[in-house]
């Protein structure tokens, strides 16, 4: 049997000649994600922004229009109404009443009920969330801190294990990544809501697996041959790994996609931005964060130290083996 | 890299053999695995968003607590200066403004024992040495009375303990199954119940503060006064369910504290209603006021509303009252389990809550289930013709792989929630990423032109330290998530994380076994990788 092979063997791709193409690529990509999420903002789900969400599903096609004005009729504030995944299910957004107490809240539930009864709509609501604007501020500053936090240790864990420049390059890489995904829910109009931090948290988790990959090759490949110019030994390790990232990506691409396929549509903007997500983290690996490790100028003469101080111990155990028991 | 001891052997597979045991009891339904015996075995745990089922929120409202001591202190101060031995002291001109409460002491060569009467009813918080009151006399005559914020904080940590025990004897009162209570933080109760239909009557029910008073009503109000809402001394304006103004005497006859048990029932009308029964003392105060007030009304009171307002006909000795106002059966059925728990300390309000229908959760359980399974196969059937027989080893791996998670989630009596399936998923994806990274190191190496043993001790032992260190990060970011997250995303960190500690162990270990036991029986010249 003839096994398959995705990238073909001994490949050797200018990754870093391309780089300065890549570079001017991904400054634009980031800008424009950033700039899209500035003007028109990320659709936060009521975890974010406080309020009342219910999903509601209909026997048949959900009559949308209908379902708008009877909701208006209630004068209960302003409705955001959203397919959720299928045509028969519906996610209606309000505003939490004035007075914030059981009592309220239970009955605009029962209002929205009750004007929704006559749509055919299935009882009891298939999911009814309400977070409080005290709540929904606590959640964004931990979503907020939990990412901070996540890129920091991480950076700090690629200084500790490498040398600084594959912290700062991790790093910024890294930012690059989150950003792009911001941009995505800004694009798509996703709601983005506690889930989506978690996917966020994993991507973050995913990229910088990818990356460590890449610099530990590197770090060895600059033990190995230490009179290789950097350009051309980081392109050696990129091509080196690039069966293993390649077949990586595709098979989290390929669970994911079973997930976005068949997962359910609770699952679905979650499953989207993991996805996206092993794609712009595979990318960032290859080009931002290797590459970067020339802009920052790597100090070789450590590796080459580390090199040295290595042969003598084997050497020195050479001269052991020889007259001790082999091992 | 042959030297595969049989103890080793026995062990890794003894170790898989325990974990996936214990994920067979968590993969039958529940009743059958009580018919065949394993009852006893651990069982994962569905999450609210697959099991269905309501999470609230429960904050204290502690803004309003420093006002109700407030309002306590100055009733309990009259009494005793009232009831003060050797001589009552006579005091006057009250205050409440500013936090604070100050009053007059007419006799000034009383003032000290003034001082005496109040600091006795003040307590000490903790073992701090303040008191939870600072009584300080202010202009030689005026004695004033200010709250410390140790006792505040004191008051609010009894009663948030108290308010825990009466949630839970409500929750329990409505038999649901396997509610959790638990306080998070200085104010707040996290309650979580799974299965349950209509929260609407939970949250009713858990957020009743239920403070019931029986007061007698002022027959004559002065007319002047309660047009300008002002309170004739020693009694109070409230309203009942149509906003109208009821004229109640300060001092109520009887509280909640006074009752022996409250349950749903049935007016002389027909209408929903409560009936309750008092404890000995309450059955005695009842008594004597009713005997004294015959002809009289007086106000069933739920917190601070009143509920109706009926006249004594006859004396009322054995101790049994209906309370009726404007129920249904299913209202008077949480007011008769609020009012038998007795009344909560301190006053709650949800600011959080998430329901999920069983039909959802049931949807998503199905979901989860198709695409894991999905997912493994199209894995399995990826690796298998990228890598051949070393590919048919990383499969066996991740197979194995997620019933040990299952196991080690039951064991440890973990929650599987929503995410936690999509991290499943995902583990199945990273899983192989490390016999990905050990194939293609062999590969690499038998391109160099190792011989076949070599490359593969080389393959895993060059791979083992960038597998290691790429697990890390992954083990960072679902640490973070564990801390921080809630519910949910915290179900997903669990799988993520499970699933590092179990992939590294199948995919490095369990493999390598597999491989060394095969090139030590065939002892292959070449390999098709």
């Amino acid at each position: 049997m003839r096994l398959l092979k995705i990238v073909p063997d001994n490949t050797n791709i200018g990754f870093v000649k391309l780089r300065g193409w890549a570079f001017g690529l991904t400054a634009l990509l980031t800008v424009a994600a950033g700039v899209l999420v500035g003007v028109r903002g990320l659709n936060l789900g009521v975890d974010f922004v406080g309020g009342l969400s219910i999903e509601a599903k209909f026997h048949g096609p959900a009559p949308l229009d209908d379902i708008r004005t009877r909701i208006d009729r209630l004068g209960v504030g302003d409705a955001q109404l959203q397919l959720a995944g299928s045509p028969d299910t519906v996610t209606i957004r309000l505003p939490l009443p004035p007075v914030h107490d059981e009592g309220a809240t239970n009955a605009l539930v029962a209002k929205v009920q009750g004007a929704l009864t006559p749509d055919n709509v299935i009882l009891p609501f298939n999911q009814v969330d309400t977070v409080s604007g005290k709540v929904s501020e606590e959640l964004i500053g931990k979503g907020i801190f939990a990412v901070v936090a996540a890129v920091f240790c991480i950076a700090l864990f690629g200084i500790v294990r490498f040398e600084w420049q594959f912290g700062v390059a991790t790093f910024i890489s890294i930012f690059h990544d989150v950003l792009m995904t911001l941009g995505f829910f800004a694009l798509t109009n996703f709601e983005f809501d506690l889930n989506i931090v978690a996917a966020v948290l994993t991507i973050i988790g995913y990229s910088i697996n990818d990356k460590i990959v890449i610099d530990d090759r590197i770090r060895e490949n600059l033990r190995k041959y230490r009179q290789m110019p950097l350009g051309e030994l980081i392109d050696l390790s990129v091509n080196e790994t690039l069966p293993r990232t390649v077949m990586t990506s595709l098979t989290i691409l390929l669970a994911l996609l079973s997930l976005l396929l068949f997962g359910g549509h609770v699952l679905r903007g979650f499953t989207a931005a993991m996805m996206l997500g092993v794609v712009v983290g595979t990318y960032s690996s290859i080009y931002v964060s290797s590459s970067l490790l020339i802009s920052l100028g790597l100090d070789r003469s450590r590796f080459r130290q580390m090199a040295e101080a290595g042969d003598k111990k084997k050497a020195a155990r050479a001269r052991a083996e020889r007259i001790g028991p082999k091992d | 890299m042959l030297d595969f001891p049989r103890w080793k052997i026995a062990s890794i597979i003894g170790v898989l053999l325990v974990g996936i045991l214990l994920a067979v009891p968590s993969l039958i339904p529940e009743t059958t695995a009580k018919r065949m015996g394993l009852g006893f075995a651990p069982r994962i745990n569905f999450g609210l968003d697959l099991a269905g089922g309501s999470h609230i929120l429960l904050e204290a409202d502690t803004a309003d607590v420093a006002k109700t001591r407030l309002s306590n202190m100055q009733d309990t101060v009259r009494t005793a200066m009232r009831k003060n031995t050797p001589a009552p002291i006579e005091i006057g001109d009250i205050s409440t403004a500013n936090n604070a409460l100050s009053f007059f002491v007419r006799d000034p060569a009383q003032v000290d024992a003034a001082v005496d009467t109040a600091r006795n009813l003040t307590q000490p918080v903790g073992t701090s040495g303040t008191r939870d009151w600072s009584v300080q006399v202010v202009d030689s005559t005026r004695i004033v009375m200010t709250q410390t914020q140790g006792g505040i904080n004191q008051f609010i940590d009894q009663a948030m303990a108290g308010a825990v025990d009466i949630v839970r004897k409500r929750i329990d009162a409505l038999g649901t199954k396997e509610p959790t209570i638990a306080r998070q933080g200085a104010d707040r109760i996290l309650v979580e119940v799974p299965g349950v239909q209509d929260p609407t009557a939970l949250k009713a029910l858990i957020g009743k503060t239920a403070k019931l008073e029986f007061k007698l009503v002022d027959m004559n109000p002065d007319k002047a006064a309660l047009a300008s809402g002002q309170a004739p001394i020693g009694e109070q304006i409230l309203r009942d369910e149509r906003g109208q103004p009821v004229v109640v005497q300060r001092q109520a006859i009887l509280t909640g504290g006074d009752l022996k048990s409250a349950r749903q029932d049935y007016d002389q009308n027909g209408q929903p209603a409560v009936a309750i029964s008092f404890n000995p003392k309450g059955a005695r105060a009842f008594a004597e006021t009713t005997q004294a007030n015959v002809g009289k009304q007086f106000s069933m009171i739920l917190d601070g509303q009143v509920l109706s307002s009926p006249v004594i006909q006859v004396p009322i000795l054995d101790g049994n009252a209906i309370i009726n106002g404007n129920f249904t059966a299913q209202s008077a059925q949480a007011l008769a389990i609020s009012l038998q728990s007795g009344s909560l300390p301190i006053a709650l309000k949800t600011v959080e809550e998430r329901t999920v229908g069983p039909g959802l959760g049931a949807d998503s359980i199905h979901a989860g289930i198709i695409a894991s399974a999905i997912a493994v196969a199209a894995v399995v059937v990826f690796m298998f013709v990228t890598y051949g027989r070393f590919g048919f080893y990383a499969d066996l791996a991740v197979v194995i792989n997620v019933f040990v998670i299952l196991g080690l989630m039951a064991l440890l009596n973990a929650t599987l929630t929503l995410p936690g399936i999509a991290g499943f998923v995902l583990t199945i994806g990273t899983a192989v990423d490390a016999n990905v990274l050990i194939n293609e190191r062999i590969r690499e190496e038998r391109r160099r032109g190792r011989n076949v043993v070599q490359a593969v001790e080389l393959g895993y032992k060059e791979a083992s330290r960038t597998i290691f260190e790429a697990n890390m990060t992954h083990a960072i970011t679902g640490l973070i998530m564990l801390i921080l997250g809630s519910g949910p995303v915290k179900g997903f960190a669990v799988v993520l994380l499970f699933g590092i500690a179990t992939s590294v162990f199948t995919a490095v270990i369990f493999t390598r076994m597999l491989v060394a036991i095969w090139l030590r029986r065939q002892r292959p010249q070449a390999i098709h990788i």
